[in-house]
């Protein structure tokens, strides 16, 4: 039986199975072309952004760019405890003299200072040489050079040169954790008294931890009622759950700086109850009390609107079932209900940890100096120093951090599956 | 939730502590709100309620601080609602024209890499705002568009549209193919089948991912810092600098104003969450 001739034709005389695959083909585009414009948009606003901060992340080429004679002469300099070959300290001065005729040696002292304590003075010592002409170019610029400063004369200074010749550096990563790229090359910490980042990265997982914890604890005894009431009063309820969702995160964490401020409510009715003296009021705000209060309320519907749709799928039934079969309501429920409900849990868990790993704007206005988080780090770097590259490096390490939890997400729950309202 | 008559006692006192805990929670979820009310009407200039107010006298209440936000010399509430507003409506067109696009594509069957684009599609929802912030910054920057309003409704677009994408899809996984099918074989081409037949239909959907949208960008305020300039104010912007400095009770009266917005919001949502339930025949 041969396959020609048993090969379905359609009325226009091309093969059946060649149409399709044309038709689908052309499915296919017509599906793409719909997405295109959005992935497009995202993709030149949004993505590449991303990726162009990766770049000025590790981008070092400053100084590369600079003293480009400097580095290939640098290339033949081998034994490093020496002090480099004339050829070296030759390009270094065409490099050098090069930048001061454009101007630019300003910056390269600044930046080599970073590398090495004290090289701004010297190489300001030399473009005073420069200036006055006292360099004489046909005789040996090394003796001339070291002779302008003793730290020419020491080979740490040159070794720090080299260390900034590769163009691209991890130097801001490090930083982000508190270490520091060592002079023999090596990873070293930072002093302990000066160690901020990892204490903010230890406190915005602590932060962020407990307050899912809070919503868990919160959100699953409301999800529940919601879910288990009849209609006309879970709807009423509902709102109490939807009305904060909808509000602006301002209003909502402006109305928790009135209630906990110190003749505030909250205080007001400690006095009352007689838990706190009248004249010794707790602070309740400007620390890590505010910004877990006031964050576990503001994402607490998050929490609570994944949970209650699954919540919402159970049939009563299953407890009944349960009870029915000799277990105590206690059992049934963490047998058969809570199971089923771990779904729910992950999903909200997950939103709820996501969100809170990134919070900036509340703990920025009730948490004070001990409430702060990685994000206001961030934005302290982008407005404040304008240490842009570094700002860059802390945003990516924690993004990094976003995706890998996204990516749980997404194999336990399925992005598609996250339901709004 | 009344418990049958054979309850035994430990489990009637464990139902009660449960719905005594559900009760503190929905409190602590709501009473917030109600804070904001009665102060934003205080006669005086204190955050506090003044003895006046406890007594409820009338004296003790005033229109003052709405007078104020309306009124108010050097006031920056006017211009800030009106830029607020304009750049939510832009920025919410936007994310319905690109998200329901983008939602039919993703809808068809024929899609392919669905999983990953979508994925790409709702990251802005996923990414934290400040990251967002940088690098919409970064562009804004370079494309000359910071402390412009257009820059601040394309990064207003970038945060919205997941949400239309995610509604629409949803509203499209019940929908029927076969209608817009028997559209084609009437001799109806896709355009008018999308405008007569498709688009009522999801219309719940889009409306209410494009309410969404709106929300997101008239309650924004990460990115708009790094992007504003004086010209580019918005209430956020405004809330964000009162809380800063100091809380006045101007700010209360804006904040009811705002939580009377997210009333309507809600209501609006609602209402179009179950008339698109009805129309996908998910009964209840």
């Amino acid at each position: 039986m041969s396959s020609e001739t048993k090969q379905i034709l359609t009325t226009d005389g091309i093969p059946l199975e060649v149409s399709l695959k044309k038709a689908e083909k052309k499915n296919k585009i017509r599906a793409f072309l719909l997405v295109a414009p959005l992935l497009l948009f995202l993709a030149i606003t949004y993505i590449f952004p991303i990726g162009e901060m990766f770049m000025r992340s590790v981008d070092d080429r400053m100084v590369t760019n600079m003293l480009p004679k400097t580095f290939k002469a640098m290339e033949k300099w081998e034994n490093l405890e020496e002090l480099p070959s004339e050829e070296v300290y030759r390009a270094f001065y065409e490099d050098y003299k090069l930048l001061v005729e454009n101007q630019q040696h300003g910056k390269l002292g600044q930046r080599l200072n970073k590398e090495k304590n004290g090289f701004n003075t010297i190489t300001k010592k030399l473009f005073r040489q420069i200036k006055r002409k006292k360099i004489d170019e046909s005789a040996s610029l090394k003796e001339q050079i070291n002779k302008i400063h003793k730290r020419w004369r020491n080979v740490e200074f040159w070794q720090a040169i080299k260390r900034t010749a590769p163009p691209y550096t991890a130097a801001k990563y490090l930083k982000g954790v508190d270490m520091y790229l060592a002079a023999d090359g090596s990873i070293a910490q930072v002093d302990e008294d000066r160690r901020i980042h990892r204490i903010l990265w230890l406190r915005t997982l602590e932060i962020a931890f407990f307050v899912t914890l809070f919503c868990f604890f919160m959100g699953y005894p409301i999800a529940h009622l919601l879910a288990t009431l009849p209609m006309k009063y879970s709807n009423l309820l509902m709102i109490c759950v939807l009305l904060p969702f909808w509000t602006s995160l301002l209003v909502r964490t402006a109305s928790w700086m009135i209630l906990l401020q110190q003749q505030g409510i909250v205080n007001d009715f400690f006095v009352m109850i007689g838990l706190v003296a009248d004249d010794n009021r707790p602070e309740m705000m400007y620390n890590k009390v505010g910004t877990y209060v006031a964050m576990t309320q503001i994402l607490l519907p998050f929490m609570v609107l994944p949970l209650y749709s699954v919540m919402k799928t159970i049939s009563p039934s299953l407890m009944r079932a349960g009870k029915s079969l000799g277990g105590t309501p206690f059992v049934a429920f963490w047998k058969v209900y809570f199971p089923l409900t771990i779904p729910g849990i992950g999903a909200g868990c997950l939103l709820v940890f996501i969100l809170a790993i990134g919070y900036y704007i509340t703990p920025a206005l009730v948490g004070g100096a001990s409430g702060t988080l990685i994000s206001n780090q961030i934005a302290f770097h982008m407005k404040t120093t304008l240490d842009w590259s570094f700002a860059s490096a802390m945003g990516l390490m924690l993004l990094t951090g976003v995706l890998v939890i996204y990516w749980i997400y997404n194999k336990l729950v399925g992005v598609d599956n996250i339901k709004l309202g | 939730m009344a418990l049958p008559s054979y309850t035994e006692t430990r489990y009637r006192i464990w139902h009660y502590i449960y719905i005594a805990i559900c009760t503190f929670v929905f409190f602590f979820l709501i009473a917030p709100l109600f804070v904001i009310f009665p102060l934003s009407f205080n006669a005086e200039e204190f955050l506090v309620f003044s003895e006046g107010m406890k007594n409820l006298d009338p004296d003790a209440f005033s229109l003052r601080w709405y007078k104020d936000m309306v009124y108010g010399t050097k006031n920056p509430w006017g211009l800030a609602a009106k830029n607020s507003f304009i750049i939510a409506i832009f920025a919410t067109i936007g994310s319905i024209i690109l998200g329901t696009l983008a939602a039919l594509g993703l809808s068809s069957r024929h899609m392919p890499y669905k999983g990953l684009i979508m994925a790409t599609l709702i990251s802005p929802m996923i990414v934290p705002l400040i990251i967002s912030g940088v690098a919409i910054f970064f562009f804004m920057a370079k494309a000359g568009l910071a402390a412009t309003h257009t820059g601040i409704v394309l990064a207003h677009i970038i945060l919205g549209t997941p949400f239309v994408v995610i509604t629409v899809t949803a509203t499209l996984s019940g929908f029927d193919h076969s209608v817009t099918r028997a559209a084609a074989s009437l001799g109806s081409n896709p355009v008018n089948t999308f405008m007569k037949i498709t688009l009522p239909l999801i219309l719940p959907g889009v409306i209410s991912g494009g309410l969404f949208a709106f929300v997101t960008s008239f309650d924004e305020v990460v990115v708009v810092l790094f992007l504003a300039g004086l010209e580019n104010t918005t209430i956020p912007i405004q809330m964000w600098t009162g809380l800063r400095e100091q809380l006045s009770p101007t700010i209360l009266a804006v904040a009811t104003c705002l939580i009377l917005l997210s009333t309507l919001i809600l209501v609006s949502a609602e209402l179009l969450r179950r008339r698109s339930e009805r129309l996908r025949g998910i009964n209840r």
